[in-house]
């Protein structure tokens, strides 16, 4: 197996990966803005002043729960989710793509991103 | 203006900016903070929330076509990524302790720095790099297609360019917004990079650096759902349609639109913030 093979063969995985992430995260965005529109399109929304979020919408757990439950607050939530893991789900991809390629330096530099990205999404 | 009336706006505002950012390279987050602030105001919070994921989204959709044309330099990319996600993360901290007229002049300054950018003209190949011997341990060097085949170029300044890059992942952490101008600066000021391995790679590096952030700003309630909703989707379709028009569409004039563009609301946050009305 040559090492160019290898390159461009990441490159079209990584491609496609990415492709689909956002695809299918903007698919749920838009069914879950869909169904907040008919719950509450009518009614008004401020966002000028800051309260941030209730305390559901602001963990992974509490995202799938409410999903789960139909809010639409929280379908939409998981659609934003989606997104934020397909950067992830690709420094992942690029680990095991390096550990395949021997290349143990850039499997050590991909974890280490890896790592940091796991932190700021479950914190400490 | 009730909700509907309210994410329609909003939709059309961003599929604008979306349209701009794709066809000038500027990304459209820079620009739509301010948009959402001072148009349609919104506190800066949630706007950095909402613009901090339709970067994700622009970055990923972008980089899907650029990585399967291998302009990206996908180690580069990797190694600095370690520092502007590490930087994202401190900058996302920082946007909870800064107040927000800090934030609205830092993003001015982030602003006037990418019209200024955007205003320059940029040789495609540099000449006469000093190559880093670090570069070479860590297989940077690298090769891009041209109309006439691979042409291969050398990287310099490896440790220079991966603070710069800190320091774009603390921007785009604090601000909710790709800093591709500042990527830009470390891949090609610093590194020395060829102009079309450089933007990609930064926009490469764009959305696993927003990613580093998001988690945080999903934490402290900046990511307000219905607002975030019309934002993404309204990039997400403009990015594409600008993408699209690419090839037929006359930059250079377009670039200097969005460079005013860019300048005013600049100027118009830095008034909104040292008169108080934010």
């Amino acid at each position: 197996m040559s090492f160019n093979w290898t390159d461009e063969k990441t490159e079209h995985v990584i491609g496609n990966l990415l492709r689909a992430g956002v695809l299918i995260s903007a698919f749920v965005v838009l069914a879950g803005g869909i169904y907040y529109l008919a719950q509450h399109g009518t009614g008004h929304k401020d966002y000028h002043e800051f309260h941030g979020q209730p305390q559901y919408l602001c963990t992974v757990s509490g995202v799938v729960a409410s999903a789960l439950k139909h809010d639409s607050h929280g379908i939409i939530q998981v659609g934003l989710l989606l997104l934020v893991l397909t950067p992830i789900a690709r420094v992942f991809f690029s680990a095991i793509s390096f550990g395949l390629e021997k290349d143990f330096t850039y499997v050590a530099v991909s974890l280490i991103v890896l790592a940091v990205l796991i932190y700021g999404l479950l914190g400490s | 203006m009730n909700a509907i009336e309210f994410t329609l706006l909003v939709w059309v505002a961003s599929f604008l900016a979306g349209l701009l950012g794709a066809l000038t390279g500027l990304g459209g987050a820079a620009i739509l903070v301010p948009v959402l602030t001072l148009w349609f105001h919104v506190h800066i919070h949630y706007a950095a929330g909402a613009a901090l994921v339709s970067v994700i989204a622009t970055s990923s959709g972008a980089a899907a076509a650029y990585v399967k044309e291998g302009y990206t330099n996908i180690r580069i990319g990797m190694f600095l990524e370690i520092a502007t996600t590490i930087g994202a993360v401190i900058g996302a901290y920082l946007a909870t302790k800064t107040p927000v007229e800090g934030i609205a002049i830092i993003l001015a300054v982030v602003l006037l720095y990418s019209g200024y950018v955007s205003g320059r003209s940029q040789p495609e190949h540099p000449v006469g790099v000093r190559p880093d011997p670090l570069a070479g341990v860590l297989r940077m060097h690298g090769s891009y297609p041209t109309p006439e085949g691979p042409r291969s170029y050398l990287v310099s300044s490896v440790s220079k360019g991966f603070g710069l890059m800190f320091g774009a992942g603390t921007l785009s952490g604090l601000l909710g917004i790709g800093s591709g101008a500042v990527k830009v600066l470390a891949l090609d000021q610093a590194m020395k990079l060829p102009f079309k391995v450089s933007t990609t790679t930064s926009n490469f590096m764009i959305g696993v650096t927003a990613a580093a952030s998001a988690g945080v700003y999903l934490r402290r309630g900046y990511i307000d759902p219905s607002l975030a909703m019309p934002v993404m989707l309204g990039v997400v379709a403009g990015s594409f349609l600008g993408a699209k028009l690419l090839a037929r569409a006359k930059t250079q004039w377009l670039r200097r639109v969005f460079a005013v563009v860019i300048i005013t609301m600049a100027l118009e946050l830095i008034f909104n913030a040292l008169t108080g009305r934010l």
